[in-house]
C-alpha cells in the first residue's frame, strides 16, 4: 500500500458530542462531520427526525432547537451541543401535539408520511407561538416543509383547525371532536 | 451527501477565532445555512472548521441615539433581524427584507454575518447593507479594519474580506429623512430572488439597489419622476436577458412605488 492510500484509510478520529436531545444530556463519540440529523437516527435512535435531501430544502429533518424550527441536516452535531434539542419522539405526550396529530388524521393531511414529523414539529412551534389562523400566513410559516403527497390544502386546514382552537382558547388547542 | 473530514474548533474569544484563520483551508462557521450544504455536496471540503457561535458579544442589537446609528453583531440570527424592535422601529425595511430570507427553520439559525461574508449575489442582506450605506468590522490578528460596504462585495461569492479575517459587526447609520421601498420576485415563498430591489427616496433623488440582477448588487441614481424612463436605460447594460430584464424593472418597479414616487 501507498503512503498516500494509507493515508486515506486512516480511521477517523471520533470527538466527544454530548447534546441535550429532549431533556436528557447524552453524550456520543462520533467524528466531528456528523450532522445532527445522523446522529439522531443512527446512534440515539431518534427516527421521527427524517432525512431527506440533506441540503436544507425539504425539512423532513425539521427538530426544535431552544424551540424553534431548525434543520438537524444543516447542523453538525458537534456544533449542536449547548442547545436544547427536541424531536417528535420527545412531544409525544404534548396535547398540542396530540390535537395536531388528530387534526392531521381527520383532514388527510398526510399520505406516505415522510414529511408529517417535520410538518408536525414546525405546526407544534406555530401552536406554542400563538401564530394566526390565516391560511396565508400557515402557508407562509409551513413553506420551509416539503410534502410531495397532499398538494398542502389539507395540511393547512389541520394546522388552522388547530391554531382556531387556539385563538378560541380551548385547552392545549384540542378541537371538539365532531 | 456527507462532508468530507474537517477538524473542529471551538475558540471563546475573538482573539482565539481570528488566531485559528492562520489554519490551511480553514473555514468559519457560523449560521451554517450556506456553508453546511455545500459540505454536504462536498462542493466546500475544509480542513478546519472555526465555529464562531461561542464567541461572546457578537449577537447584539444596539441602539446609539447620539449618532443615529444602529449597530449589529455578525452573529445576529435573520429571524431577530425581522423582529427586533429596533431594527423595526429604526431600520424597518431591513426587518422586512430580512423575513423573506429562506424559511422560518433557515432563519432560526442563520446569521448576518455569515450571508455577507458568503456574498450570495441573489441574498437579500448584501444588497440591504450597500443600499444602507454600511460598514462592516474585519477583525484579524493585526487588528480591525472597517470597510464600506459597497466596496466590501467584489462579485460573485467573493468580498475584500482576507482568510485571516473574521467579520465581526455591521453599523448602519440612519437617515430619519429618507423613505424606503423593497420589493422581492422569487418562484416561491423562501426561494432565492430572480430580482430584488431597494429603493431610497431623498427629496427628488432615489437611490436604486438591485440584487439578483448582476454578480454583486449595485446601485444606480435616478430623479424623482423621471425613474421610469431612466431605468429602462439602466436596465439594457445590467440584466442579461429579456426574461431578467423584466424582473429587475418588475423589482425596481415595485419598491419604487413603496417609496413613494
Amino acid at each position: 500500500m501507498t503512503e498516500g492510500a494509507n493515508q486515506k484509510t486512516t480511521a477517523e478520529e471520533a470527538v466527544e458530542v454530548a447534546l441535550e436531545v429532549n431533556g436528557t444530556v447524552t453524550k456520543v463519540l462520533v467524528p466531528s462531520r456528523w450532522l445532527l440529523s445522523d446522529v439522531l437516527r443512527h446512534r440515539l435512535g431518534l427516527t421521527a427526525t427524517h432525512v431527506g435531501c440533506e441540503q436544507g430544502v425539504c425539512g423532513a429533518c425539521t427538530v426544535l432547537i431552544d424551540g424553534v424550527p431548525t434543520r438537524s441536516c444543516l447542523l453538525f452535531a458537534k456544533a449542536a451541543e449547548g442547545l436544547a434539542i427536541t424531536t417528535l419522539e420527545g412531544v409525544l405526550d404534548d396535547p398540542a401535539l396530540q390535537a395536531l396529530q388528530e387534526a392531521f388524521h381527520r383532514h388527510h393531511a398526510l399520505q406516505c408520511g415522510f414529511c408529517t414529523p417535520g410538518m408536525l414539529l414546525t405546526a407544534l412551534a406555530m401552536v406554542r407561538q400563538q401564530v394566526p389562523a390565516e391560511p396565508e400566513t400557515i402557508r407562509e410559516y409551513l413553506s420551509g416543509n416539503l410534502c410531495r403527497c397532499t398538494g398542502y390544502q389539507y395540511i393547512v386546514e389541520a394546522v388552522a383547525e388547530v391554531l382556531q382552537a387556539v385563538d378560541r382558547g380551548d385547552p392545549a388547542g384540542s378541537p371538539a371532536l365532531p | 451527501m456527507k462532508p468530507a473530514p474537517f477538524v473542529y474548533h471551538r475558540p471563546r474569544t475573538v482573539e482565539e477565532a481570528v488566531a485559528l484563520l492562520g489554519l490551511p483551508a480553514c473555514k468559519v462557521l457560523a449560521g451554517g445555512q450556506s456553508l453546511v450544504p455545500l459540505m454536504n455536496f462536498r462542493l466546500s471540503r475544509p480542513r478546519h472548521l472555526v465555529d464562531i457561535n461561542w464567541l461572546p458579544g457578537l449577537d447584539g442589537v444596539e441602539w446609539d441615539p447620539d449618532q443615529g446609528r444602529l449597530r449589529l453583531g455578525a452573529l445576529v440570527r435573520h429571524q431577530v433581524l425581522a423582529t427586533h424592535p429596533l431594527v423595526r422601529r429604526h431600520l424597518p425595511v431591513l426587518a422586512e427584507a430580512a423575513g423573506h430570507i429562506g424559511h422560518w427553520a433557515i432563519r432560526s439559525r442563520g446569521t448576518l454575518g455569515g450571508s455577507l461574508a458568503h456574498a450570495d449575489p441573489a441574498a437579500e442582506l448584501p444588497a440591504a447593507m450597500v443600499a444602507l450605506g454600511a460598514r462592516f468590522c474585519l477583525r484579524s490578528q493585526s487588528g480591525e479594519r472597517w470597510v464600506d460596504a459597497g466596496e466590501f462585495f467584489q462579485g460573485l461569492f467573493t468580498t475584500v474580506l482576507a482568510e485571516d479575517e473574521l467579520l465581526t459587526a455591521v453599523e448602519v447609520s440612519v437617515d430619519q429623512s429618507a423613505r424606503w421601498g423593497f420589493y422581492e420576485i422569487a418562484r416561491r415563498v423562501g426561494d432565492f430572488a430572480l430580482a430584488g430591489a431597494y429603493a431610497r427616496r431623498r427629496g427628488g433623488v432615489i437611490d436604486l439597489t438591485w440584487f439578483g440582477v448582476g454578480p454583486k448588487p449595485f446601485t444606480v441614481e435616478l430623479q424623482a419622476g423621471e425613474a421610469e424612463a431612466a431605468l429602462e436605460q439602466v436596465l439594457q447594460t445590467a440584466a442579461e436577458d429579456v426574461a431578467a430584464r423584466q424582473w429587475a424593472k418588475v423589482a425596481a418597479m415595485r419598491a419604487l412605488q413603496r417609496a413613494g414616487r
